[in-house]
């Protein structure tokens, strides 16, 4: 029995495409702004807007829509819920009632609206993890944060932090199927009984995986030790990031993008 | 050239407990050597790896290297880009999700600027000959092709000494076979002064001097000839002979004209064929 087979991080798909190339600061940046004003917006020429920009963005990356769709799976429920919530706790005219439950023209405008809004919502950040791979995002996020590293903000080590996750998820991952195997073979039972019981039986996996992953951390300090480590401070980048002319021309797009949907709210 | 002078070092775990790992260890490894260590467990092989680098520091005694003692905190960096050190278990030595990235790891943190860098990292890959697979993720690899990668992480820093404590015991033979032909072309053509700690003694039998640990002390140093040579001390300090010489004793003991002290296969080969 194979657990985990399929294993990959995140949900990077690697193509080779203008959006995949942009620099990951600028992509970052321009997630969380969107999704700012996804929140703060009450115009549905906005979402309009900001819908048609992540449309165009994802076909330029090339990445196919079924990954797109597959994001949106596990949301899926919650917009549903969210969209029926609304539709019949709203007052406002009445479309139809049925004894208590009445829905009205109000709630079925204002669920349309959220609705909409976390579907941009999974939309952004779906656009911003398809199309930027983990390392490349680890940086982006240190290079970011590292303006505030002057009021003591450990930038480096949450940077270097999410490496060596990344890093050692698949390697803790192959560990813990040895592991079942291991005492499923000396006749743990991993599959029967009520979840408090099957809690239970996950310790004889935990304990023995958290041991070896601490025997793991103290190796690791040692070779990177041995390798000149010694925090952020004197250290260069092997993948240094520079603004290029596909960055400035995004930006300028995506300026004046933020630009409009501003000038649409505010008038 | 490393000089250990009147080394000794003392774990203290609790007061109760101290463990003498190192006892009064002189030593002089020259530039170009190739040289293997070998003992049997707790003869304080991996204690001797960790005080070449400064990871650890001798209670007494000093370890200078090319003139910088590894008790100076100033010089311990120096210290470090000149010695490679490469552990026995690959997966907990790389550090980067791919490949090129982890063996810039250890320049990004002496700070060498991005284009030596590149030139740098496609150089020691190329030189281990995994340069194909620069990008992929240290997990999809093999355990010899993780420990190229690793040495290729020493490489780069352009170490003048590689220290190798138990690299292939955890590697199938081909791995161990990839690493040990790796190893002996840096020697050769690199010019990289090899320390290589193995509890394999056909693997220690390829290398030009042998350094025999026991309790903490050099038992015996000389060439592998001599060393395997000596069976019977070899057992006392629970060691065994390459199964290769075993063979050729067996085969001087039983009345074949065939020396006792042969260490490899091509040499038995030789031998053998005298007789047909």
């Amino acid at each position: 029995m194979k657990f985990f087979r399929n294993l990959t991080i995140g949900q990077y798909v690697h193509k080779d495409s203008p959006i995949h190339k942009l620099d990951p600061r600028i992509k970052i940046l321009t997630s969380l702004l969107m999704m700012i004003l996804i929140f703060l917006t009450e115009s549905w020429w906005s979402f309009l807007i900001i819908g048609f920009f992540f449309t165009v963005n994802i076909w330029l990356s090339k990445v196919q829509i079924k990954y797109v769709l597959r994001g949106l799976k596990p949301i899926l429920v919650l917009i549903i819920l969210t969209l029926f919530i609304h539709l019949f706790t709203t007052p406002g005219e009445v479309i139809f009632q049925i004894g208590v439950i009445r829905m009205t023209w109000e709630g079925l405008s204002r669920g349309m609206f959220i609705a909409v809004r976390l579907f941009l919502l999974i939309l952004t950040t779906s656009w911003l993890t398809l199309t930027t791979s983990p390392i490349a995002l680890t940086d982006g996020i240190e290079r970011l944060l590292s303006f505030f590293k002057i009021i003591g903000f450990p930038a480096h080590e949450i940077a270097m932090m999410m490496t060596i996750a990344l890093r050692f998820i698949p390697t803790l991952m192959e560990e813990t199927e040895k592991i079942i195997k291991a005492q499923m073979s000396r006749g743990a039972d991993f599959e029967s009984g009520n979840i408090l019981k099957r809690m239970k039986n996950m310790i004889p996996i935990i304990i023995p995986l958290f041991i070896n992953a601490f025997h793991r951390a103290d190796e690791l300090a040692i070779a990177m030790e041995a390798r000149c480590y010694r925090g952020g401070e004197g250290r260069t980048h092997y993948r240094a990031l520079s603004f290029k002319y596909l960055d400035k021309v995004f930006f300028m797009i995506i300026s004046f993008t933020i630009a409009l949907i501003i000038i649409i709210n505010v008038v | 050239m490393i000089k250990f002078d009147h080394v000794t070092h003392i774990y203290t775990g609790d007061r109760e407990h101290e463990i003498v790992s190192l006892s009064d260890i002189n030593l002089e490894i020259h530039d170009g050597d190739f040289i293997a260590c070998i003992g049997a467990n707790a003869s304080g092989k991996s204690t001797f790896a960790k005080h070449i680098n400064g990871l650890l520091v001798p209670s007494e005694g000093n370890v200078i290297v090319d003139d910088y003692n590894t008790r100076d905190k100033k010089s311990i960096w120096e210290i470090r880009k000149k010695i490679g050190i490469v552990f026995q278990n690959p997966d907990n030595q790389l550090v980067a999700t791919t490949i090129e990235d982890d063996v810039a790891f250890g320049l990004e943190n002496i700070g060498i600027e991005e284009a030596e860098m590149k030139r740098r990292v496609a150089w020691a890959l190329d030189l281990v000959g995994m340069a194909e697979l620069k990008d992929s993720e240290p997990h999809l690899l093999s355990g010899g092709q993780k420990q190229r990668v690793v040495i290729a992480g020493a490489l780069a820093m352009h170490t003048t000494y590689l220290v190798l404590d138990e690299p292939t015991s955890m590697l199938d033979p081909r791995g161990r076979k990839e690493v040990l032909e790796i190893v002996k072309k840096l020697n050769k053509e690199e010019d990289i002064t090899i320390i290589y700690i193995t509890h394999f003694m056909s693997e220690a039998a390829e290398f030009k001097k042998i350094i025999v640990l026991d309790k903490g002390r050099i038992a015996l140093q000389g060439t592998p000839k001599d060393i395997f040579g000596r069976i019977d001390l070899l057992k006392e300090l629970h060691l065994e002979t390459p199964q290769i010489t075993k063979f050729a004793r067996l085969l001087s003991e039983n009345g074949l004209n065939i020396p006792p002290d042969i260490l490899t296969g091509e040499e038995m080969i030789k031998e053998l064929c005298l007789y047909i």
